[in-house]
């Protein structure tokens, strides 16, 4: 699927901004291969460019977050004391907000482009990995070799980024696998709304805006985008129980 | 326990003032002053509203200060007037909000009907028939987008098969129907929102059970029940149950943010007027006022819920009830 | 009332994990007699526990496989249906156990657990059961026994949820009570209290104990008879005095060496 994103302009057989006047609303044929939309776009061609658009919205996202919690959760792990409970009140404030409606109210005072959107997935969503790599340094830093470390006169952010973070990688990598899946879910779940990305750029959720409006006329609109969201998240919960499997 | 109770309220003061914080905060996201950049970007918002905006928050006032009216008002769910209608936005969230917060109970209670038995017939023979089904199903529900699973159970049972009304929670005649009809109405209407906001859950929950199940049956106290020449029944239902169900109201507590997050979605794909859909028009109206109130009082509620949650636990476990 | 109560012959126990076949008990063969008390010894791992469960049926079924013969007052339980096993458990072979705070249930009252038991097993109704298990309370020595029995486990300490445990057993006055290590997690003190106790209740109630534990030192103590347990085998079965003036297998030799070292209870 990744591989199709990047190479996209090679396989879509149409342009995805392409308006056939002629075939709106086309049921799947060898044409179209899933059919048309409303404005006679083609599906596929359109699912393809989507998945470019969903595939790095949840990347970059994830990204973001994985970067904040590692931060966070250092400070809090390494610290401990006053900094480590102010930042676990924040990380429970943040849980207690029904998240969903903290992005929207985001994306209601900024404007919602992709940008945007990534950064406030990411911005919402970092208590999972601050919480994993707290715990993983409490647990690490009387270890004996971050001892050695120290008595050998390493700084903390030394400490901190050679000796204890690798250890922490794997779970990161899981968790990360997995909050990609999420946070497609969550642009698409935006998008479907109107209010990540937006027409005419294609993204998996908003073509399932216009096919809300299209039930019941043409189900492929409705069916495919939907299971190509599906297929993605499956592939990542997939790719997550691998990496979990190979490190034992 | 008395005293934990009091422990757990003194806890959420700084719960209430992150929240305000955090509220706050996103007023003045923004790039440069929030009521600056809505000439160019948002015709919809006119000239006057802008204003009123301008006074509401007071935005020639220092940050601080702001925050302190800002906050005194909050406390006296003072959140202003609606752009769109001139109402006070109180008013609106108020007609609203009983018909989310039923929905939302009727899912959980969904949730919990179903999860319970699911979990403990898995737990009972795990890696067995059930057990596997419950297990593919599990992770089909976590991929399946909730709004999609909606207009595909639309189009099937609405469309396709025209059993049930698709939108809305009454029908046009409503009025004119006797109240037995009116119920059997509104069931109609709830039936399928409902039933989607609470797949993914039940399904979560059912797992949490699974485990909670197997584990409790490891326990000692299940051989020394068997000794005892209890009947298998009892030891399942009697001394395994009541432990593993326990741990459940903490994660309701903890997946309470997510389903009500949840309404916005599937209140806005059923066309149901409540506090969700209100949400979202209001963020596509960019109805300041009304988008604050709601995320204002939206988290309070689920804070308070998770609160319940929380002591209720507390107050069934008779470990905790007396420690701490 | 010096007959046979319990015979136990040619008893094995086979584990299965996956492919591998674990023989955990392996032709065990001995007898108790009415008010008998055997003390049955030997190293954590040496197959004792397993034999004391086998006896009722409570190892995990479809995991182990059980075959030999245990006849208790003449009826043969290995091979008995579950609901006709479940009239002998807890009613004339009762069972405490080592760790009697994860023995019991954390989440209901001693009282509501003793009640239970008498409840099952007498048909009394809820009051008179819960009256029953605050008399049983104070025959374990327990002086608050009202208290007790509002209790939860984790409220009181190892010794008392032992008093407890045995009160359980107790409860429907029961011709054999076997006991796994019930001393092996507590203190000194209270060991040497719950052992007393053990042997002043058999004085009263008149059942036979079979008291399992790695310390020679108790059997010396409360024995008429001791099995010693080595790798899955009863490897010495002999009245208590024969076997301490002239032990003759050598693993005997080695926990009596060590009991030796350690001192006398």
């Amino acid at each position: 699927m990744a591989l199709a994103a990047l190479a996209a302009p090679l396989l879509s057989p149409y342009q995805p901004a392409q308006i056939d006047a002629g075939s709106i609303l086309c049921a799947p044929s060898s044409a179209h291969f899933l059919g048309t939309d409303s404005l006679g776009r083609d599906v596929l061609s359109r699912l393809i460019y989507g998945a470019r658009i969903s595939l790095s919205v949840g990347i970059i996202a994830v990204g973001i977050s994985t970067l904040l919690g590692v931060v966070f959760g250092s400070l809090s792990g390494f610290y401990g004391g006053s900094v480590d409970a102010f930042i676990m009140r924040c990380v429970d404030v943040m849980l207690c907000f029904p998240a969903f409606f903290l992005i929207l109210a985001a994306v209601a005072f900024l404007d919602s482009s992709i940008f945007n959107i990534m950064i406030i997935i990411g911005l919402t969503s970092w208590m999972g990995p601050a919480r994993l790599v707290r715990a993983e340094i409490m647990a690490l830093k009387e270890r004996e070799f971050v001892e050695a470390a120290r008595a050998s006169g390493a700084g903390n952010l030394r400490i901190i980024v050679r000796h204890i973070l690798p250890n922490a990688c794997g779970p990161l990598l899981v968790n990360a696998t997995l909050a990609v899946a999420g946070a497609i879910l969550l642009e698409s779940g935006l998008s479907f709304l109107g209010l990540g990305v937006q027409p005419p750029v294609p993204s998996w959720g908003n073509m399932l805006t216009e096919a809300k409006a299209t039930l019941g006329v043409a189900w492929w609109i409705t069916v495919f985008p939907g299971g190509a969201i599906f297929l993605a998240i499956i592939g990542f919960n997939f790719i997550a129980e691998g990496i979990r499997k190979e490190l034992g | 326990m008395g005293k934990y109770i009091l422990r757990r309220l003194a806890g959420i003061i700084p719960l209430l003032f992150g929240i305000s914080l955090l509220s706050f905060a996103v007023i003045n996201l923004a790039p440069g002053k929030p009521v600056a950049l809505e000439n160019s970007l948002n015709p919809r918002v006119s000239a006057r509203a802008l204003e009123r905006l301008e006074k509401l928050y007071e935005l020639d006032k220092p940050v601080y200060e702001r925050y302190w009216h800002w906050l005194k008002r909050t406390a006296a769910l003072d959140f202003g007037r609606s752009f769109s209608d001139n109402r006070p936005v109180i008013e609106k969230i108020a007609e609203r909000l009983p018909v989310t917060i039923i929905i939302n109970l009727l899912s959980l209670f969904l949730i919990f009907a179903a999860a319970i038995p699911l979990g403990v017939r898995c737990a009972l023979r795990p890696d067995g028939m059930l057990d596997k089904v419950m297990t593919a199903a599990m992770f089909f529900l976590f991929a399946i987008p909730t709004f999609w699973l909606a207009l595909l159970l639309m189009n099937f049972f609405g469309i396709n098969l025209r059993w049930l009304p698709v939108s809305g929670i009454t029908s046009l005649n409503y009025e004119y129907l006797s109240p037995v009809e009116k119920v059997i109405d509104l069931l109609r209407h709830l039936l399928l929102p409902v039933t989607v906001s609470s797949l993914g859950g039940i399904a979560a929950m059912a797992r949490y059970m699974r485990s909670s199940m197997i584990e409790a049956l490891a326990q000692p106290y299940i051989r020394m029940a068997r000794a005892k020449g209890l009947t298998e029944r009892s030891v399942l239902y009697k001394h395994a149950f009541r432990n593993a169900v326990m741990p459940l109201v903490t994660i309701m507590g903890l997946s309470l943010p997510g389903l009500v997050g949840g309404s916005v979605i599937f209140e806005s794909v059923f066309a149901i007027p409540g506090a969700g859909r209100l949400f979202y028009e209001a963020v596509m109206m960019r109805d300041y006022p009304l988008i604050m109130a709601e995320v204002v009082i939206v988290s309070i509620l689920t804070m308070t819920a998770n609160l319940l949650a929380d002591v209720s636990y507390a107050w069934i476990d008779p470990r905790l009830r007396d420690k701490r | 009332m010096t007959g046979t109560l319990l015979s136990v012959k040619d008893l094995n126990v086979v584990f299965r994990h996956g492919l591998k076949e674990i023989r955990a008990v392996n032709r065990v063969t001995f007898d108790m007699r009415r008010r008998e008390t055997l003390v049955m010894a030997g190293e954590s791992g040496s197959g004792k526990t397993v034999t004391s469960l086998a006896i009722c049926g409570l190892l995990p079924e479809g995991a182990a496989s059980v075959s030999g013969s245990a006849r208790f007052a003449g009826e043969e339980l290995i091979g008995m249906p579950e609901a006709q096993l479940r009239a002998f458990r807890g009613r004339r072979i009762a069972y405490i156990f080592q760790e009697p705070s994860s023995f019991l249930n954390p989440v209901y009252s001693i009282g509501e657990q003793i009640a239970e038991a008498v409840r099952l097993h007498h048909g009394a109704g809820r009051a008179a059961a819960l009256r029953e298990a605050v008399k049983l309370l104070e025959m374990s020595g327990i002086s608050d026994a009202q208290r007790a029995a509002r209790s939860y486990p984790h409220q009181l300490s190892g010794g008392m949820n032992q008093r407890a445990a045995i009160s359980m057993a107790l409860a429907c006055r029961p011709e054999l009570l076997i006991a796994d290590e019930p001393t092996t997690s507590l203190d000194m003190t209270t060991e040497a209290e719950i052992i007393k106790l053990l042997m002043r209740l058999k004085q009263e109630a008149g059942f036979s104990l079979l008291f399992i534990t790695h310390n020679l030192a108790i059997a010396e103590h409360i024995a008429d008879k001791v099995a010693v347990m080595f790798k899955g085998e009863l490897v010495e079965y002999r009245e208590k005095e024969e076997l301490f003036a002239s032990p003759e297998h050598a693993h005997t030799k080695e926990l009596l060496a060590a009991y030796e070292k350690v001192g006398k209870f």
